[in-house]
């Protein structure tokens, strides 16, 4: 069963890469010898396909980069060690944007990956392949890494369910550093129940990974109850004004009456200092990431430029070489932000107003369980459409990037579909720990509201 | 201030193209002007979020026994070098 389970999402993805390339890497033959091994466990057979930015043992971790085009890990991921503990075959690596950095997986090394609902658009990103790769049905899960929005980013465009948890709740070891303080491993699913099996899997404690918190690890499966009485879910009702979709804001806006319905209490809430968290970010992030990517330098792993003839010298021209012209611009704008002189007057500030938004958060949270917002401004846009604009793609990211520099969870979930049939996703944000409600309230409102559109292009 | 994309791109250890040096430098000063508008907020006495952890992560115990484990080996260190002879890690000349 779990064999053929397992041939059939190989098949599909083999099948619909060359119009998705979701997937940077398939692993045929390995998965169906891994599909006859397998014991008992929680994920028995089930197929998952994992971003390229995670450690898998004898597979290739790219990070969609060509510094890292050939690299091969010698060790798993510690997610990947529980998945594979929990019987689940990881059937291939998917496509994403080079080193997770960007929102439309058009800074991949390896092409972009295709909207399965309209392959002239994005998939979103920086998880786009995993995303893509559960909304065409070729995989039941997938995982990726969220460090501003790259699970539910993706999840929304693509018409999925992705879950970033609270910061610590999974192990970073084995996920390649962006930026070490916001990345956070995710769950995309199209059933809220996958979502809640596979986080019960990857999470809690591990000695690898010093941030990941000693927090029990509940069953997440036993909080879908469908209860809503006595929730209180918090509208930000500054957050639906200016730059977001007409429709996307009307789509929004309904899921609320949905919840009301439910017997949900809607609650008044402001974040103040939300519309600064995309400045915060760039610096935070880029600053990180400035000092996580000095590693690759062409000495240990990895891509090195010939011709050079002295260390300093072939440094620079791997790097020159090597990276894509996005990371060589965050690598540069954190180079600079924390600079002598700079640090105090750009990171330091950040990590100020960081401090500013997270108590935005904990004062909303004493009056509601759930923020509601949009995941995304707007559906997929086109292919090209926003490349040589850096700052108009970074706001993208406005409503889910918050949601790391405050360290809370956060779940984007598909609510229709827009008049050219693009998904739309709604985002729920909850306080530390709260997974247990964010999933039932997701799952409550799945089934109230099934998404049962497919794409165009899907495994049949 | 105007920002020296030469000496930023020399602290990176980027070789960048001329071509690049010309487009990254006002994309770089458009987004740091973005940024510098956190200067309208007060942050007088806030403490920076630092680590970004949350309250159970910053209790977390992070201690372990000091115990010999196995590493990775000589030979698979080496397996992913782009230049590795006798053993080692070759690089260019340093001086």
């Amino acid at each position: 069963m779990s064999r053929q389970t397992v041939e059939f999402s190989v098949t599909a993805a083999e099948k619909l890469n060359e119009t998705l390339n979701a997937f940077l890497q398939i692993d045929r033959e390995g998965a169906l010898q891994r599909a006859t091994e397998i014991e008992a466990g929680p994920l028995a057979g089930v197929p998952i396909a994992i971003k390229d930015n995670i450690c898998v043992k004898g597979m290739q971790a790219s990070c969609g980069s060509k510094i890292l085009g050939d690299y091969h890990p010698p060790y798993n991921a510690t997610v990947i060690e529980r998945l594979i503990k929990a019987g689940a075959v990881v059937i291939g690596k998917t496509n994403c944007d080079e080193f997770a950095m960007g929102s439309s997986n058009e800074n991949s090394a390896f092409g972009p990956v295709r909207n399965p609902w309209d392959t002239t658009r994005v998939s979103g990103g920086s998880s786009g392949g995993s995303a893509t790769a559960v909304a065409a049905g070729i995989v039941p899960v997938a995982l990726g890494s969220d460090t501003g929005g790259s699970v539910r980013q993706p999840a929304s465009l693509c018409g999925v369910i992705g879950l970033k948890p609270t910061y610590g709740r999974i192990s970073r070891y084995g996920l390649v550093a962006f930026a070490s303080s916001l990345d956070q491993i995710g769950v995309f699913a199209r059933e809220v129940e996958d979502v809640a099996r596979v986080l019960g899997v990857i999470a809690g404690r591990d000695n690898h990974d010093a941030t990941s918190a000693d927090v029990p690890v509940p069953d997440y499966t036993a909080s879908l109850t469908g209860d809503l009485k006595g929730a209180r879910l918090g509208f930000p009702r500054t957050l639906f004004g200016k730059g977001l979709d007409e429709e996307v804001k009307q789509s929004v806006e309904s899921v609320v009456d949905v919840y009301r319905d439910l017997g949900a209490e809607i609650v008044d809430i402001e974040l103040p200092n939300a519309g600064y968290a995309i400045a915060v970010y760039y610096i935070i992030a880029t600053a990180e990431a400035s000092s996580n990517l000095a590693r690759f330098d062409g000495v240990r792993y990895g891509f090195r430029a010939e011709e050079a003839h002295e260390l300093r010298q072939m440094y620079s021209k791997t790097r020159e070489e090597g990276f894509g012209p996005e990371v060589k611009r965050r690598i540069m704008l954190g180079t600079y932000v924390l600079s002598a002189g700079y640090y105090d007057a750009y990171y330091r500030k950040a990590q100020q107003v960081r401090t500013l938004i997270k108590n935005n958060f904990l004062e909303a949270f004493k009056r509601c369980d759930a923020i509601i917002t949009p995941t995304s401004p707007t559906p997929a846009f086109a292919i090209g459409e926003k490349v040589d604009d850096p700052l108009a793609m970074y706001l993208n990211d406005i409503y889910t990037v918050t949601a790391n520099l405050a360290g809370i969870p956060g779940i984007s979930v598909p609510c229709g579909l827009s008049s050219e049939r693009l998904p739309i996703g709604f985002q729920l944000l909850g306080p530390y720990w709260s997974e247990p409600q964010l999933l039932k309230l997701a799952h409550a409102y799945e089934q109230a509201r099934p998404f049962l559109e497919r794409p165009p292009i899907s495994a049949s | 201030m105007p920002i020296d994309i030469e000496k930023v791109a020399q602290l990176a250890h980027l070789d960048l193209a001329e071509e690049e040096l010309k487009t990254f430098g006002p994309q770089i000063a458009g987004i740091v002007s973005y940024v510098e508008q956190l200067n309208e907020i007060d942050t007088t006495n806030v403490e920076p979020a630092i680590g970004g952890l949350t309250p159970e992560g910053e209790t977390t115990g992070t201690v372990r026994d000091d115990e010999i484990r196995g590493s990775l080996g000589q030979k698979t260190a080496l397996a992913e070098a782009p230049d590795a002879a006798s053993g080692h890690f070759r690089v260019p000349k340093v001086l």
